[in-house]
């Protein structure tokens, strides 16, 4: 029999359960490739950019997923990676994903490095049990055996008219569990950085995309670059109210942000750029500058992201405010089918202007 | 009651367990006997407060673990469902880290994380005990997913084959037969390995599943090679099991086996056992897989005495006594192990309460 002494500590930045992991370099935001210049590309290329540039580092690295190889993604994300990678690599799931998303859990364990891709994050609801009550826990409930770096991603939220079931942003619900990363880029060059960055972190990441971005062109540098998680992003500097958001809704933070310049409030726009873990510092830097803040969500707000940011907030700088933080989710309800319903429902500019402000009267 | 019963399909003529050894099929009762010992003070201990949650004894069903196990390398990948301590045992595990980690300490096999259900050895390729049933099928055939993929793929490996464990119960889970297809499909090398003890918790056969007698007709529903053998004769079981395993092994396919068996505890340590008579599991018990095995190595292969086997048991309830004093005796978890082995790479503000940081390694690593 082998000796069970009290065991000694892990000395090792990454845990051992996941054997020998090399991080890649992380760089300040101003040394990182300009965001600057010609090389536009759509969101869905950057994406593609991301899995096929740590594939060929990487065979353990594969994707599996509904219509990603013989069909080249539904949404055309994976195109030409079957041609690429051939099909032991680039593989088509049958619509099943408690299936396959429980078996690359599986795989995971076992040292492969899976790329899953929910056509949406809707569907990933029937793979309630592998990706929540496996995959974020299986190094803790192993006392530290077996971790699982995998990657879970797909379109979250709205697509545009897809009614109830398929438009679920799930950030609020999965974000809930500890052991699990998520990131949730608002835009092409973010998208590829912080992709490479999941495919290489050992720990599994929800990476949330958007339908409705994947068309979103922007330039992209062809070389490699990776965007550290809890890093946020300051799109627009200014010092009336701070608008934090991520994913989708930066965006529309922006053109809020443009029209309330016009009104002569210079709001400051933070994108978090990922969720778990979340850069609480630089939201609270930036409220201690501007005294207001407005949260700007896409998913529900009860007991949803914005009411966790807030919280944080009020924990860390409630006598910096000189209004009570404020917030703009999706309505509370189901999601509509009727396009004006639907824009109604959805963090829109206007609704964002309109909050903010609420927070300047 | 359920009308559930082992079948009795003909031994296999001079079947491959004829060829093995004495001593090993001395290991194998050692190793059966060792699973009825260590159950029982697993029971005591339960009822002592020592053990705590829901605890699934294995009692009775010993030569399914013992003998499905032997049948493959050691490299073969394994995952269980939540009934896993005989599994563990079977597979190598040391008794004393499977107890402690019942009795919840840090020398435990999951450190004191996981307790009864969640029984995980690394160096003994044990993927774990799960707690939900049936979500271990999807697992089974992920790893089976990876064996392939680093013979075939990465070229760095050797043809492997899963063996992943469920009980009657989980046939009916969705996962189970998304699981079933993906492994056929994909042609995964793994064997789904039913434990059919009849009963889905309180619920027989009769009363959970469609086709209750018929189990094998799921697995041709995806055109996978299955068998249906009876699992309370260890000798038996492995001249059916062994060819089985070597044929998924070198075809890189999958399989799936209605092993029937017999539980002589209740579900779980809670279950007042109203569903089934005592007259029921007697009649099982004298069936029983270890006097069965016992009586051919002593009155067949004439290759161990009554003095033996009394030395054997003497052996095993010394070690299981060790196991108890040892998880008795071993340090608890330090309050600071709450918050490690929550991620691989724990960085700042993956938590509004929590600093995650690395603690104490396994033992078992």
């Amino acid at each position: 029999m082998t000796t069970l002494d009290t065991p000694p500590m892990i000395e090792t930045p990454i845990h051992p359960a996941v054997g020998e992991w090399t991080l890649p370099e992380f760089v300040s935001e101003d040394q990182l490739p300009s965001r600057e210049g010609d090389r536009v590309i759509q969101y869905r290329e950057a994406l593609r950019e991301a899995m096929s540039e740590e594939m060929r580092k990487d065979k353990r690295v594969f994707l599996i997923g509904e219509e990603v190889a013989e069909y080249n993604g539904a949404y055309k994300i994976s195109q030409g990676m079957l041609d690429e990678f051939g099909p032991k690599r680039i593989i088509d799931s049958p619509i099943s994903e408690n299936g396959f998303a429980g078996a690359c859990i599986g795989a995971a364990m076992a040292g492969l490095r899976p790329i899953v891709e929910f056509m949406s994050w809707s569907f990933s609801l029937v793979a309630a049990d592998p990706i929540l009550n496996n995959a974020p826990k299986m190094l803790y409930m192993s006392g530290g055996q077996w971790g699982c770096p995998i990657v879970f991603r797909g379109n979250d939220g709205a697509g545009g008219q897809l009614g109830s079931t398929h438009s679920w942003c799930v950030e609020g619900l999965y974000a809930n569990v500890p052991g699990m990363k998520m990131a949730i880029p608002s835009n092409p060059y973010d998208a590829k950085g912080l992709l490479k960055t999941a495919i290489c972190d050992p720990d599994p990441v929800f990476f949330l995309e958007s339908e409705r971005m994947l068309g979103d062109k922007a330039h992209v540098p062809d070389e490699e670059y990776y965007i550290p998680f809890g890093r946020a992003r300051r799109v627009i500097e200014g010092d009336a109210c701070t608008l934090v958001s991520f994913g989708r809704p930066v965006n529309f933070c922006v053109e809020a942000a443009e029209a309330l310049a016009g009104e002569g409030i210079n709001v400051e726009v933070l994108d978090m750029r990922t969720i778990r873990p979340l850069d609480i510092d630089s939201i609270i830097e930036s409220v201690k500058k501007t005294n207001r803040v407005l949260v700007v969500d896409q998913s529900w707000p009860f007991a949803g992201i914005s009411s966790e940011v807030i919280t944080q907030i009020t924990e860390h700088a409630f006598d910096w405010l000189d209004a009570p933080p404020a917030r703009v989710n999706t309505r509370d309800v189901p999601t509509p089918y009727a396009k004006h319903l639907e824009y109604d429902y959805l963090p829109n500019p206007e609704r964002i202007a309109e909050g903010v402000r609420r927070v300047m009267a | 009651m359920t009308s559930h019963a082992p079948s009795k399909p003909a031994a296999v003529k001079d079947g491959p367990s004829t060829k093995l050894p004495d001593e090993t099929l001395k290991k194998w009762l050692y190793d059966m006997q060792l699973i009825r010992e260590f159950e029982a003070r697993t029971m005591q201990a339960y009822q002592q407060a020592k053990i705590g949650g829901f605890c699934h004894i294995y009692s009775g069903q010993e030569a399914c673990a013992v003998g499905t196990i032997n049948s493959v390398e050691h490299h073969d990948p394994v995952v269980l469902a939540y009934r896993d301590h005989g599994h563990a045992l079977a597979r190598g595990m040391d008794p004393r880290a499977c107890m402690a980690e019942m009795f919840g300490k840090v020398t435990g096999c999951a450190k004191g994380k996981g307790g009864s259900m969640h029984m995980f050895d690394k160096p003994n390729n044990l993927f774990g005990g799960h707690g939900i049933v049936g979500a271990q099928t999807p697992l089974g055939a992920g790893l089976a997913f990876a064996a392939r993929y680093e013979w075939e793929v990465l070229e760095t490996g050797p043809k492997k084959v899963a063996l992943c464990y469920l009980g009657d119960g989980a046939i009916d889970q969705g996962a189970f037969h998304e699981a079933l297809n993906l492994a056929a499909l994909f042609s995964l090398p793994v064997i789904y390995i039913i434990e059919n003890n009849g009963y889905s918790m309180g619920t027989a056969i009769e009363r959970h599943s469609a086709n209750p007698h018929n189990l094998v007709s799921r697995a041709l529903g995806y055109d996978m090679k299955s068998l249906e053998v009876d699992g309370l004769s260890i000798l038996n079981l492995y001249d059916h099991f062994k060819p089985l395993a070597d044929e998924c092994r070198e075809m890189q396919k999958p399989a799936f086996v209605d092993l029937k068996t017999y539980r002589y505890q209740g579900h779980s340590m809670s279950d007042p056992q109203k569903y089934r008579s005592k007259d029921e599991v007697e009649q099982f018990k004298d069936r029983d897989s270890i006097a069965n095995l016992l009586d051919h190595l002593m009155n067949e292969r004439s290759c161990m005495s009554e003095d033996d086997w009394k030395a054997m048991q003497k052996k095993i309830k010394g070690i299981v006594r060790e196991a108890v004093e040892y998880a008795e005796q071993a340090p608890e978890p330090d309050a600071s192990e709450l918050s490690t082995d929550v991620y691989a790479n724990p960085q700042p503000n993956l938590s509004p309460t929590e600093d995650y940081r690395h603690g104490a390694r396994n033992p078992l690593l």
